[in-house]
Order: structure tokens, then sequence, then C-alpha cells
């Protein structure tokens, strides 16, 4: 039987986070009111110009540097010409022969194997906007808040070969992006948005199958699963003896399948030429340079610093530096004394535990840094158990914000940790479980959980776990 | 005489001194307006309500002494430039409805400059033609010879000017639209350099070739109207960075050893000859003003014509894809979507810029665009090349404006090719982006107006003035006015 390999080039589209449009000075806020942020600029009027909004050709070089692309010295817009009402103008200012970025590549590593993926190109345009169907009448609406948005377009190389590369190749461009602060990479709400290239080859061949576009990839999580379904849709059309056409398909995350758009966008002539209404993009060395000289340190380098700096397992620095304020929270930890490998212990188990079901990132609660350092260091001294720690107190945190020591204090949740009194607590128990004491000296050492659960019933939880145990166990001996 | 007969010199002097009041000066300007604008046709709209209030401002800014250059004069303004909430029609039905909610760049620069609007002329639908009959409204006549054209794109304005209906007005020039009907109504007009002027709120046609200009009764006039508009505007990303010279500064400058190059393929079989009689008698009288003539080559002038039509129509044809009935102006309803676009836009459009759009898209589309845009653009840096080299031993270059004076209404109407020829000798200047202007310099044996155009380099407009201003001042054809 044949095997096939996938190949997959994705097109992202990353609405970029400036204040205003590409083109004109309307707001680019998200939610409000249909067509309230609009102009004559942003809206088509007759008669009215484009000015560049430097920002995004600030973000885009950025964007091109942490990518390793050639920032072109001279770059220029092009029109895409096409009728719709979410267009305005019936053309788009995007950019085509001349982009601003070209050539560079993203690591990803999957299964411990590194693997660059090639960045083709990185190009301005702006976003069109969007058709609203609502009601029954015979109309459809349009609000073009959206219109004008700033937006990145980002063209892989055909260098995928899995649905889980292609995965791991978007959720490190999204950290990139995210870390850059060029683009908030959410899916879901459509400021970043994938469509994939896919074709199919028998292992061995060079040449390039056909490929389908997939479009409508509208969550993180449906990425390897549409890539997933439509690389065996085409094995299945090959091996029936059928052939992949070149086409667009949209993802339909309710029935987890593709469809094809027949008919819908075919053939589309956009007439491209370039944008006479803006002149070419002369971005200069020493402006170039001074963006470069901007750029945070980026995730790679700062996991290769997290493993080999602070001694922390791979998979800790993989999970801490996938989001910039994870990994800056971290650090804020161990510089305030905590140990770097119990800090990111306690991120990785406890805290990102509490902050997916508040669906939170982890700036976004009352939770600091101090907070898990005085908790560390009250679990170390033995005044709290790690166990209270991990419940009661890490709840009150994150409903108060109120230093752990404080919340022990208030809620008299101090440890006992003095021998007299736990052994009086032994005592009492012992005394009236002489049955069970007796089971266990014959040999059912289970019992000893038993005795535990009471003397810790007892001491309403406060009793140092590990003197109980040893307490417990010199007294039945 | 009536006040608006007068030039922009000759008012402002008036006004400063108080001799005439700016009511005055509309109360002549309508009332000839009233009286021969049936004939002529220049206007769409007449905005007298509008400048009656900005009389009133004017007036205010004499009386205080804060009279700025154009303060109470009088001026048109083709019907192509955004005034806000003034109708804006291109003299398209597409746009019959329409009120800019902005003013153009241009037009707030003559406010600032006190001028009152007199109105919106006419023009060729969306500054495509050369005779104002293909405006969507009307035909505007040529006060020389009302069975005759104007000329276009900008007839209106010159037909106005031409007219005595204003004092001055604003035409735009892709291909020849300004300097084409300045030379066919006897009047001056200008184009300026490429990037001179800021195009914000100029509907376009053709965004690399489009420049808005003066039209004026003389020289002087044209270099006053040129102070009060140019200038970099921050809204027009192509407008030039520059600082902007006083032109009235260079008028009266002796010309003594200037070198004005006479290309020798403009000057060639067939031409009208009263055309070039008139052409070659300025030209000896540049010379015995002390200009030195010299015989110069634009090799590539054959190809200018084929090379326009390419690139400006492709870039009308997306310029114009915004007139869909979705946001604004007229709609005609279908059973679709694409029903709808078509019937707004068939019903909408007239026959040449129809006949424009699809040149552009076929020029734009996959498979042509190689041999048609690209090679077009290709060809553009080669004519600009041309006065490259052709300026490096000349300070100006002077030709014919217009290969015929005004044609009768009708007589070139059904061939388009007969009409894009009417602008052989000015397109070449708008590929290259060069500024020239053209002024009268005779009349043919109909005494129909002959207009002498005269390039200059890239933002060398001084040049220019002070050659066209020392031709004036010799001699007497821009003092002829139309018998109405
Ligand atoms: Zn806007």
């Amino acid at each position: 039987m044949m095997k096939y390999e996938a190949v997959i080039g994705l097109e992202v589209h990353a609405q970029m986070l400036t204040d205003t449009k590409m083109f004109c000075g309307c707001s680019t806020r998200f939610g409000s009111e249909p067509n309230t942020q609009t102009c004559p600029v942003c809206i088509g009027m007759p008669g009215v110009l484009p000015v560049m909004n430097k920002k995004a050709l600030e973000f885009t070089i950025k964007t091109g540097l942490a990518t390793n692309c050639k920032i072109s010295p001279y770059s220029r817009f092009a029109r895409k010409n096409y009728f719709y009402p979410d267009l305005p103008k019936g053309y788009q200012i995007s950019q085509y022969e001349l982009p601003i970025c070209e050539g560079g590549y993203i690591e990803i590593v999957l299964d411990g194997e590194a693997k660059r993926i090639g960045i083709t190109r990185i190009h301005m345009e702006e976003d069109a906007g969007k058709n609203i169907h609502e009601g029954s009448g015979p109309y459809s609406f349009v609000d073009l808040n959206r219109a004008g948005i700033p937006l990145m377009e980002i063209v892989s190389e055909p260098d995928i070969r899995s649905p889980k590369e292609a995965a791991e190749y978007m959720k490190k461009l999204r950290t990139i992006l995210r870390y850059l602060g060029v683009c908030d990479g959410n899916m879901e709400q459509g400021s970043l948005r994938c469509d994939a290239n896919v074709s199919i080859r028998p292992v061995g061949q060079k040449e390039y199958g056909t490929r389908a576009e997939v479009k409508n990839i509208n969550s993180f999580k449906f990425v390897e699963k549409a890539m997933e379904y439509e690389i065996k849709r085409q094995i299945k059309v090959v091996e029936e003896g059928g052939r992949v056409i070149q086409e667009t398909r949209l993802w339909d995350s309710n029935k987890g399948i593709t469809e094809s758009m027949r008919g819908k966008e075919e053939a589309h002539d956009y007439r491209y030429f370039p944008e006479p209404d803006l002149v070419p993009i002369a971005a200069d060395k020493e402006w170039i340079d001074e963006i470069r000289s901007t750029l945070p340190e980026l995730p790679d380098a700062k996991r290769e610093r997290f493993i080999s700096g602070y001694g922390i397992p791979e998979y800790d620095a993989d999970l801490l530096t996938e989001e910039k304020v994870r990994a800056e929270w971290f650090e804020d930890a161990v510089k305030a004394g905590g140990k770097p490998k119990i800090v990111a212990n306690w991120i990785i188990t406890n805290i990102f535990k509490r902050l997916k079901e508040e669906d939170k990132e982890i700036n976004e609660t009352l939770l600091k840094p101090k907070h898990l350092v005085s908790l560390l260091s009250l679990i170390d001294a033995g005044s709290t158990s790690s166990t209270m720690a991990k419940t009661i107190i890490l709840d009150e945190i994150f409903k108060s914000g109120k230093m752990p020591e404080d919340i022990v204090k208030e809620k008299g949740l101090v440890q006992i940790s003095d021998a007299g009194e736990i052994e009086k607590a032994i005592d009492e128990i012992l005394a009236k479980s002489q049955k069970e004491v007796e089971r266990y000296k014959s040999g059912d050492e289970k019992l000893i959980g038993f005795f535990v659960g009471q003397i810790m019933k007892a001491t309403k939880g406060k009793a140092n776990p590990q003197m109980v145990n040893e307490l417990l166990k010199k007294k039945l001996s | 005489m009536k006040l608006n007969e007068l030039t922009i010199s000759e008012l402002r002097r008036l006004l400063d001194d108080r001799e005439v009041k700016p009511g005055e000066v509309l109360d002549d300007i309508y009332n000839r307006i009233d009286a021969v604008d049936d004939k002529v046709k220049s206007y769409i709209t007449i905005t007298k309500d509008v400048a009656y209030e900005m009389a009133k401002d004017a007036e205010q800014a004499i009386l205080s002494n804060k009279a700025s250059l154009l303060t109470g004069i009088p001026v048109a303004v083709k019907d192509n430039m955004c005034t806000k909430d003034i109708s804006t029609t291109c003299a398209s039905k597409i746009l019959h409805n329409f009120k800019p909610p902005y003013e153009s760049t241009v037009t707030a620069r003559l406010k600032e400059q006190g001028y009152i609007l007199t109105g919106k002329t006419n023009l060729d639908e969306f500054a495509m033609g050369s005779s104002t009959e293909n405006s969507g409204f009307h035909t505007t006549r040529n006060p020389w010879d009302l069975e005759r054209v104007p000329g276009g794109s900008s007839g209106g304005s010159a037909a106005a000017v031409a007219a005595d209906e204003c004092i001055a007005a604003l035409g735009s020039d892709t291909g020849g639209s300004i300097r084409q009907p300045a030379a066919l109504c006897g009047v001056v007009g200008l184009k300026p350099t490429y990037g001179r002027v800021s195009r914000y709120g100029l509907v376009a046609f053709a965004s690399s070739l489009d420049q808005i200009g003066p039209i004026t009764k003389n020289v002087a006039d044209a270099a006053i109207m040129l102070n009060a508009i140019a200038g970099h505007d921050p809204s027009d990303s192509t407008s030039a960075p520059m600082d902007v010279p006083d032109f009235a500064n260079v008028l009266g400058h002796d010309i003594k050893g200037l070198k004005i190059g006479i290309p020798k393929e403009y000057f060639i079989e067939g031409m009208d000859k009263d055309i070039e009689d008139s052409v070659r008698t300025a030209i000896k009288k540049l010379e015995s003003l002390g200009a030195i003539p010299v015989e110069v080559s634009l090799p590539h002038t054959g190809y200018a014509v084929a090379t326009y039509y390419i690139l400006a129509t492709s870039e009308a044809s997306s310029n114009l894809a915004r007139y869909d009935g979705v946001k604004y102006g007229f709609r005609v309803d279908g059973k679709d979507l694409l029903d709808m676009y078509m019937n707004t836009r068939a019903q909408g459009f007239g026959s040449e810029v129809k006949r424009r759009i699809m040149l552009g898209t076929y020029a734009l589309s996959a498979g042509y665009y190689e041999a048609y845009y690209k090679k077009g653009q290709q060809v553009r840096t080669l004519i600009k090349q041309d006065f490259d080299n052709a300026f490096k031993n000349v300070d100006v270059i002077v030709t014919p404006t217009s290969p015929s004076a005004a044609f009768k209404i009708g007589e070139k109407a059904t061939d388009p090719l007969q009409m894009y020829l009417s602008d052989i000798f000015t397109i070449s200047v708008n590929l290259a982006g060069v500024p020239a202007i053209s002024i009268p310099c005779g009349f043919t044996r109909d005494n129909l107006p002959v207009g002498l155009q005269i390039i200059g380099k890239h933002f060398d407009e001084e040049s220019i003035f002070k050659i066209a201003y020392a031709y004036e001042q010799s001699t007497e054809w821009h003092l002829r006015r139309p018998q109405l």
C-alpha cells in the first residue's frame, strides 16, 4: 500500500494592535456599534486618499525581524480588485510584487526535534468590513468598522508535513506575535486567521500534488483537525482512482469536515497593480536598526535561558515561555526569592489548573509573584501544609489577594508542629480505637490511614501530617 | 466696464482700496451668468446663496484689513472637486445626488485665501473626454462659437472664464484637461508638476496623472491661484513635501538667454496650418525677446497616446469600482447583489466611462497585464527620460497645445480615436509629471483661439511663468474677448 505525505503551507492573517486603521485615523476598537468607527477614507467615498499608518509598518518590520526575514529597502502597495459590499472601494490595498518582508523562517520543536518552517513573505494590507445577514428581509447589512484595520499576511513555505507541525507552527507564530505585541492572537475573535494550502504526494515523490485551499479555520483547536480531515480526504480521493482538484474548501467545525466552495469564488482575477495613491515605502536602514533594537527577548531565546539559567525542565520552560506574561511572572517570582524549579512546578500544576478554570491569564488574577513566594516559604518552614496551601490558601489569594501569612492567621490555619500536642491527640484516638489497634498489630497495616484520618479530623487538619505519621508509627510499634 | 470682466489682480486692487465690495463683484458675475449661461452652459450647479454668504465674510476681512490673496474673488470650481455639503457630481448620473461631507484640500486652501465659490462647472463625466460632450447632464458651448465645443474635460471652467462668468476657475488635468480647453477657449490654463497640488478631494480619474490647476484670464492670475493652492498636504501622500516659491515673484523677469526647446516630433505633417503658423510666430516673438530656440527631440512621443490610454484607463477601472450603489449615489435595485451592481453601473455611467472601465479592466487582466499595463509603465519611463534628456539643454519646451482649434459639437463624438488624438500634444506632459501652461497665441481664420504650450522641468513652474508672462506682455491675444 502506497504511503503518502502531506505538504502544507499556511497563509496567516494577523490583525495588528495599532490604535488606528491602516490608512485613516479611525479607531480599531473591537465591538463598537456598527459603522461608528468610519470616515470618508475607510468607507471609500469619492476623492479621498489613503495615508499609511507608520505604526503598522513598524509592526510588520518587527515581525519580519523576529522571523528572520529580510526587510526590503523598497516596497510598495498594490490594489487587489474585486467587488463585494464589505469592500467599500472595490479594491483592497495590499502588497503584491514588492512585499516589505521576505525569506524568513520560524523554528518549531516536535517530539524533541527542531525544524525550520520557511516564511515566504510578510506583507501589509487592510481588512474588509463585515456583511451581517440578519432578519428575513431581502437585504444584508454592512458594518465597516473593521474596514481598513491593518493586517499582516504571513505566508509560509510549503514546508509543513503534518497536521501536528501545522498546529505547532501556528502556536509558535502566535507566541511570537504576542511577544512582539503586534497582534493579540485571538483566533476565535478573528484577529488571527489561518488559511491552509494542503496537498498530498506519495512519500519520496518530489513534485507537489494539486492543492486545495482550506479556509475558515476559526479556532486554534481546529487547525490540526481540519488538516487531518483534508489529508484523509485527499488520500481517499486518490486511492479511489480520482484526482484532487484545485479549489477552495471551507472547514465546517460542526460537521468536522471541509466542503468545496464550488462556484462561489472560482477563478478570481484580482487585477493587481501598483497603488498609485501611495508612494513606495523606503524603509531606511537606520530605522530598521532602531526597530531591531526594540525587539524583546524572543520565545526561543527565553526558553534556552530558562533551561540553562534556572535549570528547569524543558517541558516547564516550553509552557512558561509560551506566553510572555507567564515567563515574566515566573522570573518575578524567582527574583523575589522563589526557588526556580519549585516556582515553575507550582505554576504549571497548581496555578495553571486554576487559570484554566477561570479562563484567565496569569497576570489577570489577584495572585502575584510575592504571594507564591511567601506561600512557598510558609510550606518550607512547616507553618502550613502543602495540601492546605494548594487548597484553602490559594483559593483565598485568588479571591481576595491577601498575603498567605494573613490568611493563615485569620483562618487559624497555623500548622500544629508541636510534638506534645500531636502526641496528645494520637493518644486520645488510639484509646478510642482499641479494636483497630489490635487489628493493626496483627498485621492490617492499611489501618494507618484510618488513624491518620481520625487524628487530622480531631486537629481540624492542622496537625503536621509528617509528624503525625512518624509519631503514630512510633506509638504503634 | 463690468466687474466680472476684470482679472484677479485688478479686482484685488479695487477691493483692497474699497472702491468696490465683494457683493458688487458677485452681482456682476451673477448678472452675467443669468445673461449667458443658458447659451454657454458652463455650470452644473450655481452656488449663489453660499457665494453671498462668503462675500459677507470677505467684506468683513477687507474692512478689518485682513484680506488675503483671493479675498472677495469669485472662482468657479470644476465639479469633480469635493465641496462640503455642496453637490459634487463629476457630471455623472451615478453621483447626481452626492454631497460630500468633506472639503477638498484645494477648495479649503482657496477658502483660507478668502475666495468666493460661484458654482461647480461642467466636465466630461469623471473628466473623461476632450469636449464636455461626455457630460452626463449637458454639453458646454465654446463662447467664441456656440456651435463648437469648449474642449475638455475642464470645458465648463474654461468656458466660464472665457465668458466672464467667473474671475478664475479650477480645473483638473489628466491628459490635457486644463490646457486643451484653455487653448480652445482662449484663456490661460496651467497643469502644475505632479505632486505640486494636493489631490485630496479631487474625485480620481487616473491617480498617477491627475493634477489640479488654475484656469485664468492671464498669466499673473495663474501665478496667484497657484500660490493659493500649491504645497504639501499630509492627506495626499503623493503631494511633494517641498517648499513652494512665490510664483508672482518671477513675473516680469527678463527672459534673455533662456533656451526654449522646440521638439521636432510636435511639428508634424498634416497639422492645422493656422495652428502651426500661430505657434511658429509665437516662437519668433520669444526669440525677439531674447530667448534662444533650440531644436530638441522627444523620440517616444508617438507612443504617448497609446501609453496614456492603457495606464489612465487601468487606474480608472479601479478608481471607479467604488460606485457600486451600496453606500451613496445612484442605485438601481436588482433581484440579487450582482443584478443590483450591474443595473446601477449600467444605468449610472455614460458610454465613454464604460468604454474606459472596460479598456482598463482588460489591460490589467491576467494574461494581458504584461503586454499592456506593464509595457505601458515601461514606455512611460522612456517618455519621462525623453523629457529629462531634452531638459539637459533647454529651460522650457514650447509646442502647440492642441492639434486643432475648437471643433464642432458632434464632429468627433462618434469617433473616440479622433477624440483621443485631441490630447496628442498634452498627454506626454502628464506621463512625465512635468508642469505645462497653455496661453493664447493667436486665432485661426475662423476667429478661434490658438494655444501655445510651455512645458517646464519638474517643479520649475517659475520658468514657465517667466516666459509665459514675457510673451503675454508683448502680445494682445489674451485681451480679446468673445462676443456673446
Ligand atoms: Zn476611517
